[in-house]
């Protein structure tokens, strides 16, 4: 566990840019990411709201991070679907099934609703 | 109702197809976003690793104080070839006065052949001047020696008029634009005046400093710069950057550059430049109320001290104390009947009487700031007083004498401040980094300058009426960056500094408004040919590999201190140890400050169950340098760790700057660093060291091929 702390401290140290032990929220999505997990904007949203303060301020402690991301990093969250499954949701998105969608296609799906 | 059926039906399979549709989605998302985080994470830690090993470098400076120190203390010289030679360390440069400066950096007497195709100069400069030269330099002609002395004694001459603080006014020329660090990087400039135009009457342009080191192109990047000087001296202003110090010179690379592009006179053209540079202003100020200065301030800056002291007596800051220079100093000797005596070297006895060398502690880790930061501050402080002390010995006596003749022959309310309290306000002002916390703190990564706060900023825009700082020194991934609330403006102009792709240079263009308005730009071609990363504005595997080299090679360098570290940790002797006690022994030992577990993907290639073997891993690190087999690998180690200094201190013996030592001296050189560094060499091992490299030259050492060969080499995968 203590490793798994540590890094978890190290990840956030990196975008801690003034050694305050706080960094901005926005960077969080980033953080989660780079230890190694897949959340969706959904599931990152409700991490952010265990990890805030009663008040927003637009950054986030590391006191208050550490414990929820080293339950999510033992509990093994936010683990990613395999390869062929993504495979799988490029098909889907296919529709004329021409082996390739285009930037504007997939832009489109990302962004809407 | 079969339709209703079937509309029913095709209603569903359409629902369910965007629901599919949006589950696709998400997945994707999930998948890129992850990718683009990596990726940002990497580039995060690319960065921190370029600049923890910049800054460190640094430190090495530290690291030179304490070899000379121990030099004083605990090495009596034997003969006074001995002697010579150690109290050479110690001057690095005789001042000259000006007359003797004119004589032994003539001009006059050498003659440009008929054969030479490169632009010819003549004085007082001219417009179509600077155009020659512009475009000769992107020809890559080199300037003959004889313009560039003659411009060089000419930008003295200039310079020597100029206040402290240049003063600019946006009513004359209705911008100005300001250039921070160039860096010997010539691209930059030519991109510069490509996309903001030449210098001229009205086009002000102020550049922040830092012209020369690093890049391969700092002696053009001066005589360009110089000649727009001269020809436009209203609207081309100069501020002094840490790198205009020789001191810095003989480090990073522009004595080097000198001397391998001016075989004959590059020594000449060298102590000119010494004399130009410290002639440089030190700030300028905009309107009254945009304050430019190359690094920063500290708690102590004071404008009104900085205006009136000489700043030309401080050739280099960071040596401490010099042989006065100024004029007036001279004349007042005169006056007084004494003549100028060269006095003895300072150092070159060892006095038992010297108060002892403060012995330095063991530095802790960087990443603690704060405990670091004491720890340097004691030191640094001990070790500048020290060795200043040292020098001051000789000429403590002269200063007082001539301050007392100078307050009684001129004016009498000049106030008297110490040598020390200039010295520092001028190291402030070119040394020092802004930090987000509040309050002043000494600059322990660099050396020299403070951290300074955003209370200390506010305090010094008031107390002056100004609307905010300008400052460099420091690398910024957009070329340039706001911090304290926007009131200080760091400005970088060389792009791909670290690395091709590492970042954009930028400069600010100010009017009569004094909103900042920012250019950035990136100056290579391949650049921009770069894949998608490079959207990112920095193409990370690219980078990231030069990184590591760098990374590498330092822990190579620390080979015997890590295995030590690693042993603690494997009491069973093993021969392995958990990942996570890796990290924190690396740590440990290099004191950079990163993050050792998300970089070790990169560094550990193999694992085993999360266990590492640490003796083959350092072996496969030692792999990658060339060939050496034959040398010690602790003198090896020794060597790596060392160079910087290594060269530094060669260059110091060097004084004509030939790039060869005589056999003897590097002997001498050694011995001394093998006892302070404690490590076993005897004559055999030194006499082994010279013939493994063959670089022996007439019982000369050619010091430059020396050192090129201990570099790690690129890995080639």
């Amino acid at each position: 566990v203590a490793e798994v702390e540590k890094k978890i401290i190290e990840a956030f140290e990196v975008f801690d840019h003034e050694g305050s032990k706080t960094v901005d929220v926005r960077e969080i999505g980033a953080i989660v990411r780079s230890l190694g997990c897949f959340p969706t904007e959904a599931e990152l949203h409700e991490l952010l709201s265990k990890v805030e303060e009663e008040e927003p301020t637009g950054y986030i402690h590391l006191e208050k991070f550490l414990p929820v991301m080293t339950t999510v990093l033992l509990d093994r969250s936010f683990r990613p679907i395999p390869e062929d499954v993504l495979l799988h949701a490029f098909e889907a998105l296919d529709e004329k099934k021409c082996g390739y969608i285009t930037k504007e296609e997939l832009v489109r799906y990302l962004t809407e609703e | 109702m079969g339709s209703g059926n079937s509309v029913n039906a095709n209603y569903k399979y359409s629902l369910q197809k965007s629901e599919n549709a949006f589950k696709a989605a998400v997945l994707i998302q999930q998948w890129y976003r992850r990718y683009v985080a990596r990726l940002e994470m990497r580039r995060r830690c690319t960065w921190r690793i370029f600049q923890s090993i910049e800054y460190a470098c640094e430190q090495d400076q530290i690291k030179l104080h304490n070899f000379f120190s121990y030099l004083m203390d605990h090495f009596t010289p034997s003969s006074s070839k001995e002697r010579d030679f150690i109290s050479r360390m110690f001057i690095s440069g005789e001042s000259f006065k000006e007359a003797e400066l004119e004589k032994y950096c003539d001009y006059e007497s050498l003659e440009v052949p008929d054969s030479y195709t490169g632009p010819r100069l003549s004085f007082p400069l001219l417009p179509d001047h600077a155009t020659a030269l512009l475009e000769a330099f992107k020809q890559k002609q080199q300037l003959h020696a004889r313009y560039v002395l003659n411009l060089l004694h000419e930008t003295r001459k200039h310079l020597k008029q100029l206040p402290n603080i240049s003063h600019v006014s946006t009513c004359y020329s209705e911008e100005v634009t300001v250039c921070g660090d160039l860096h010997g990087q010539l691209d930059d400039l030519f991109l510069i005046f490509y996309k903001n135009g030449l210098p001229s009457p009205s086009k002000s342009y102020v550049f922040n400093g830092d012209f020369v080191d690093r890049g391969k192109q700092s002696l053009e990047i001066l005589i360009v710069l110089f000649t727009f000087l001269l020809i436009y001296p209203k609207e081309v202003h100069l501020n002094r950057g840490n790198h205009e110090d020789h001191m810095v010179n003989l480090r990073y690379g522009f004595a080097k550059e000198v001397m391998q592009k001016y075989k004959v006179h590059g020594k000449k053209i060298l102590k000119m430049i010494q004399n130009v540079f410290c002639w440089l202003p030190l700030a300028t100020l905009i309107d009254q109320k945009v304050l430019i200065i190359h690094g920063g301030i500290s708690d102590t800056t004071d404008l009104d001290m900085l205006e009136k002291i000489q700043r030309n007596k401080f050739i280099s800051v960071l040596r401490g104390k010099k042989r006065k220079e100024s004029n007036r100093n001279v004349e007042i000797q005169e006056l007084n009947g004494e003549t100028k005596v060269e006095a003895d070297p300072p150092g070159s006895e060892t006095a038992p009487s010297l108060p002892l060398q403060p012995r330095p502690s063991q530095a802790p880790s960087m990443a603690n700031k704060l405990e670091f930061s004491r720890w340097v501050r004691q030191t640094v402080q001990e070790q500048i007083d020290w060795c200043r002390r040292l020098v001051d010995i000789s000429e403590s006596e002269d200063e007082e004498l001539t301050y007392s003749s100078v307050v009684s022959l001129t004016d009498l309310d000049k106030p008297c401040w110490t040598r020390q309290e200039e010295c520092k306000q001028i190291l402030d002002i070119l040394w020092s980094d802004p930090m987000p916390q509040e309050g002043c703190r000494a600059n322990t990564v660099r050396g020299g300058g403070c951290y300074f706060g955003p209370d200390v900023t506010e305090k010094i825009l008031e107390k002056h009426n100004l609307q905010f700082l300008i400052r460099s020194h420091e690398c910024k991934q957009e070329g340039y960056e706001f911090c304290h609330n926007r009131k200080v403006l760091t400005i970088f102009s060389a792009s791909n500094y670290y690395e091709i792709g590492s970042n954009r240079g930028a400069y600010v263009k100010l009017g009569p408004d004094l909103v900042p308005h920012f250019v950035q730009y990136q100056a290579n071609k391949t650049a921009h040919t770069l894949t998608m990363t490079q959207r990112q504005g920095f193409p990370v595997a690219l980078v990231e590999e030069s990184a590591f080299r760098a990374l590498r090679e330092k822990l190579f360098a620390h080979t015997s201190a890590l295995i030590s570290a690693f042993k603690a940790y494997d009491k069973d002797n093993t021969g392995r140890i958990t990942l996570s006690n890796w990290a924190t022994a690396v740590e440990s030992v290099l004191h950079l400050g990163l993050p050792w577990r998300m970089l070790r993907p990169q560094l550990v290639r193999s694992t085993a169950d999360g266990m590492l073997e640490y003796k083959s891993w350092l072996n496969d690190l030692a792999m990658e340098q060339r060939s050496q087999e034959h040398i010690q690998s602790s003198l090896l180690e020794v060597i790596y760790r060392n160079r910087s200094n290594l060269e530094t201190i060669f260059r110091i013996i060097d004084r004509d700057h030939s790039g060869l030592i005589s056999f003897e001296e590097f002997h001498q050189t050694w011995k001394l660093f093998s006892s302070h560094m404690n490590i076993e060499l005897t004559d055999d091992g030194i006499n082994d060291l010279v013939r493994s490299i063959d670089f022996n030259k007439d019982g000369n050492i050619d010091f430059n091929e020396f050192l090129e060969a201990f570099r790690l080499v690129k890995q080639s995968q």
